[in-house]
């Protein structure tokens, strides 16, 4: 039944593009897409072990700017007259490298944190995602600062026997983000149910009590960074690549409350919570757009946010799913007690 | 005949700028009940944490079947044979019954062996086999205790440590649970307890060390101790 339903859920998001033809909406659901991926990775960092990475934007930005040079290729001078010359790379390269360079970035403020985690981790992420966009803001010769990094090249991939496919249309995009966004919700998902994650659930839950039966806290909490980061890193180049000019607002604290708001609306430890929030958050501008100016945008986002949070305190989907599975086991424990009135009128 | 499983000798630990164990050296027994007793902030539950490896010592040495183990991290001193029942919050609230035990299995590969290892625990308590699938957060104060005990036995223990295991508990779970330690101890698995009530602990062990100020100050079988005259004055009311 649940497959049932996954295959048609995933149907029908793939049949979108065949039907939709609108490309401002298509538009809109293509960067949707890329931030539900931010989100996803997110939630595997606050949603399963508990820390608040309130920098998040910084792996994704990350992401893009690497996945851009990597492209692009860039010449620049380093201390002691050397100079660092990179010719262009296939953009699919860029994609790769984004993941690694994020996730290595994730190890490290990782490594910094954890040891003390909670509030710090909090600290720690939001300096050095400010850290990272102030690099990308004066390190012209490298990121073009405010001037952006421009003409980035649209993904190619690599066609064994046909030659290049050069993902340019905005159904092109559309697939690819859909592609990678199945990829990283499987990844998360056979995460969150192995070992490894049960370990996880074990530190948020109490933290003591992991420790003493053998999880290793700092070592899982890095993992645990290590792989959002990636994820966010990838989402980072999806958005480089896409967008094809990347400057170094990509990295303003909007947007990682952005996907802090996808995951809490959604429900924060639930696979599909920064899907459905991210969805919400991601389409509202669409739908808002007609009828309100932007800046009455962002009161009706905090309107909207507090409304769903007061409805459904848990998340979206945590709190629907606990109302769903308290009516089902009502079910069997009210059939006994109906039977058993029934028997008891018969012999009368 | 009777081997020493755990050694401890002048061991020095702390926390930041506070001396917590100020040397102390213990030896537990293979097959013993061992009970720590001592003040509030005499350094019973810190003496766990070093062995357990949550503190790290400052110096000294410990040793367990010979193997030293010193300075070793949790999930190592875990694996050789050692399970620590923390105080406080027993259990992981959001987890059912069985993921619970299964937790005190982490370390271990082999789902036969460990799913044959919870049978055994379900049938030593069968309110727990009712429950497997209930959070364990909804469980009383009593089954969340047996449920602790049943997921520190799960990583098959040679050495048990509890702390505090009558922490807030009614006094009729309190016998209970002392009885199931008892237990425990008379299957043959070593036990170092930790214990507010010194009558109870000293009743129950084979041996006591008394603690004050991170110090051993005295040591004896448990009745021995309970004839002393300061022990007595200072921990069982005159």
């Amino acid at each position: 039944m649940r497959a049932v339903i996954t295959i048609l859920l995933v149907a029908a998001l793939a049949s979108v593009p065949l039907w939709l033809r609108d490309p401002y909406l298509l538009n809109a659901l293509i960067t949707t897409g890329i931030f539900v991926i931010g989100a996803m990775s997110l939630n595997l960092l606050l949603g399963f072990t508990g820390q608040l990475s309130l920098g998040h934007i910084a792996f994704f930005g990350i992401g893009a700017y690497v996945s851009a040079l990597t492209s692009l290729g860039f010449d620049v001078g380093l201390p002691g007259d050397l100079r660092l010359v990179h010719a262009p790379w296939p953009p699919i390269a860029g994609f790769v490298l984004a993941i690694l360079v994020a996730g290595l970035c994730g190890y490290f403020v990782g490594l910094l944190s954890f040891r003390v985690r909670g509030a710090y981790f909090v600290i720690v992420t939001i300096s050095f995602a400010e850290v990272v966009r102030l690099v990308a803001l004066n390190w012209v010769e490298l990121t073009q600062g405010p001037l952006a990094l421009t003409n980035i090249p649209s993904i190619a991939l690599p066609l064994p026997g046909f030659g290049e496919m050069t993902l340019r249309t905005k159904m092109h995009n559309y697939y690819l983000v859909l592609v990678v966004a199945l990829m990283a919700y499987l990844l998360i998902a056979r995460l969150v149910h192995s070992h490894f994650g049960r370990a996880m659930r074990g530190l948020m839950e109490n933290e003591t009590l992991a420790v003493s039966v053998g999880i290793d806290v700092t070592r899982t909490l890095t993992i645990a960074a290590v792989i959002s980061a990636a994820i966010a890193g990838a989402a980072g180049s999806l958005y480089a690549h896409y967008i094809r000019i990347i400057d170094p607002e990509v990295f303003a604290f909007i947007n990682t409350v952005t996907m802090v708001i996808m995951v809490i609306s959604g429900g924060k430890g639930s696979l599909a919570g920064p899907v459905v929030g991210g969805l919400i958050f991601g389409l509202l501008p669409v739908a808002l757009r007609p009828v309100m100016a932007p800046e009455a945008q962002w009161i009706a986002y905090g309107g909207v946010l507090m409304a769903i949070l007061f409805v459904l305190p848990r998340g979206i989907v945590p709190s629907l799913a606990q109302r769903f599975s308290r009516r089902r086991s009502n079910a069997p424990a009210l059939a006994p007690v109906a039977l058993t009135e029934t028997g008891a009128k018969e012999p009368a | 005949m009777e081997r020493r499983v755990l050694e401890i000798r002048d061991m020095v630990c702390g926390y930041g700028g506070v001396t917590a164990l100020r040397g102390i050296s213990l030896d537990v027994k293979a097959g013993q009940l061992v009970a720590l007793i001592g003040a509030n902030g005499a350094g019973k539950s810190t003496t766990l944490r070093a062995i357990s490896g949550l503190v790290p010592p400052r110096s000294g040495q410990m040793r367990f079947e010979g193997i030293d183990i010193t300075g070793a991290r949790p999930p190592r001193v875990l694996a050789s044979g050692i399970a620590h029942c923390p105080e406080g919050r027993r259990v992981f609230p959001h987890m059912s019954v069985e993921e619970n035990l299964d937790m005190g299995a982490y370390l271990r590969r082999g789902s036969g062996e460990i799913a044959a290892d919870r049978d055994r625990i379900y049938a030593e308590f069968p309110r727990l086999a009712e429950r497997r699938k209930q959070a364990a957060g909804t469980l009383s104060g009593g089954e969340q205790q047996m449920l602790a005990i049943g997921r520190a036995l799960m990583s098959r223990p040679r050495l048990v440590m509890f702390d505090e295991p009558s922490l807030g508990l009614a006094p009729n779970i309190v016998e209970r649970t002392f009885a199931i330690i008892r237990g425990i101890r008379d299957a043959g698995t070593t036990v170092l307890l930790v214990e507010q009530n010194a009558f109870a602990a000293l009743e129950m062990c084979d041996h006591a060390y008394l603690l004050e100020n991170g110090r051993i100050v005295l040591s004896g079988a448990g009745a021995e101790l309970i004839e002393n005259e300061h022990v007595r004055k200072a921990y069982l009311g005159g």
